[in-house]
């Protein structure tokens, strides 16, 4: 269960921006994760409300845009989504896929007052 | 406040065995400062072993302004990132060859490592790190080989991040020109997503587990560089398929590389340390630095 560590990075990122800019409590946190990668979703909203108790980021609501899986092909020479991390290519059966997008995890934005 | 970690600096603490002390602490390039050596963990009783059970420091909260809007786009990781990136120039210093052990639970790390340790600490000097959730049980196995070796118990936490290791090295005076094992938490997920400043990640994995585990967990053996496939002289009482699992690591990670070990027998074991000889070449004969 390492998404709680993840949402402690989390804490850490919005307490940095805090340092920089003036606000006094977190609306909103939106975050990007990808489909492909090691973190599940499920997991990061279960443990948002326990971990952000008593931090800058108390009460704030999670929003999770999820990020589908795309890799390039280097036999079709395109962009081809991904349904699994290591799947072959949809289109032309190509074992080796680059993966592109899918695997992100960041803090995309805040809404502060 | 450190402006990176968000820990404290008015208390020092003696832990027994460990001495108050002031840590060097670096983050981000350029931004190295210290501070005491004191708050996110507890130094236990045990000698060497550091407690990150505690949880995170809460903040103050300032004055209200207008509600708005704030574009971050930064890496959820990226603390952990610039911890790891710390971690590795100060081993650099040192010129210290570091390998980050990664495996589920069982698979014999810490005897593997306890073996090597003896193996190889004539030709190098050798410290360990251990990571477990509770007891120094892996770092007393460590030290009863003559190597030093600092426990990192992770309480709650599921995995070693860089920040942790970085406690651990203020702990380890490592001796230029050597080779440190960090053991993580066993765990076949978690970990993955962690840089520690090591060199490479390694995997173990024992022929008692499924075959199929590379394809079960794959974060992992594409974050690691060597699988070492352990235990293999049990492979003529089980029904393990060693080239449909070799065949799997190698789907979900086409540039890893395997080796056949039995910390017991000691089959392959010669290989594995050739493999530490030629990987850490760059980082243990580094290149004279101008005065």
């Amino acid at each position: 269960m390492h998404e709680m560590s993840l949402i402690e990075s989390v804490v850490a990122l919005v307490e940095d921006e805090r340092r920089k800019q003036d606000f006094s409590r977190v609306r909103l946190i939106r975050l990007a994760v990808g489909v492909l990668g090691h973190a599940e979703p499920s997991a990061l909203r279960f443990c948002f409300d326990a971990v952000t108790r008593g931090t800058i980021a108390e009460g704030a609501r999670l929003e999770i845009e999820q990020v589908p899986g795309r890799g390039w092909c280097g036999t079709c020479r395109q962009s081809v989504s991904l349904r699994e991390r290591f799947a072959a290519c949809p289109v032309c059966g190509d074992p080796v896929v680059r993966m592109t997008d899918g695997g992100e995890l960041r803090l995309s934005e805040l809404e502060v007052e | 406040m450190c402006t990176v970690c968000g820990c404290g600096t008015d208390v020092s603490t003696k832990a027994p065995g460990l001495g108050s002390r002031v840590a060097a602490h670096s983050h981000d390039r350029g931004r190295e400062h210290s501070h005491p050596h004191s708050d996110h963990h507890h130094h236990d009783p045990v000698e060497g072993t550091i407690d990150f059970g505690s949880g995170i420091a809460g903040v103050d909260l300032p004055g209200v302004s207008q509600q708005r809007t704030i574009r971050i786009e930064r890496d959820i990781l990226s603390k952990n990132n610039a911890f790891a990136d710390a971690n590795r120039s100060r081993l650099r210093t040192t010129g210290t060859f570091a390998l980050n052990f990664v495996s589920s639970p069982g698979s014999g790390k810490t005897s593997l490592l306890v073996r090597a340790v003896n193996d190889l600490k004539a030709r190098w000097p050798v410290a360990v790190i251990e990571g477990d959730q509770q007891t120094s049980r892996d770092a007393e196995r460590i030290r009863a080989t003559g190597a030093p070796a600092v426990q990192i118990n992770t309480g709650k936490g599921c995995h070693l991040d860089a920040h942790m290791v970085g406690h651990a090295l203020d702990h380890l005076s490592l001796a230029p020109g050597g080779l440190l094992f960090i053991e993580n938490v066993g765990n076949l997920v978690c970990p993955a997503a962690f840089d520690l400043g090591e060199a490479h990640k390694v995997v173990v994995l024992s022929v008692t587990e499924g075959e199929d585990k590379p394809l079960k967990y794959p974060d992992m053996f594409a974050a690691s560089d060597l699988m070492l496939l352990n235990k293999v002289d049990l492979l003529p009482h089980l029904e393990f398929d060693v080239d449909a699992c070799v065949a799997a690591a190698l789907r979900v990670n086409p540039r890893i590389q395997v080796l056949k070990i039995s910390s017991r027998s000691g089959e392959g074991l010669a290989a594995f340390y050739a493999w530490i000889a030629a990987h850490a070449v760059a980082t243990i004969e580094p290149v004279a630095l101008p005065a």
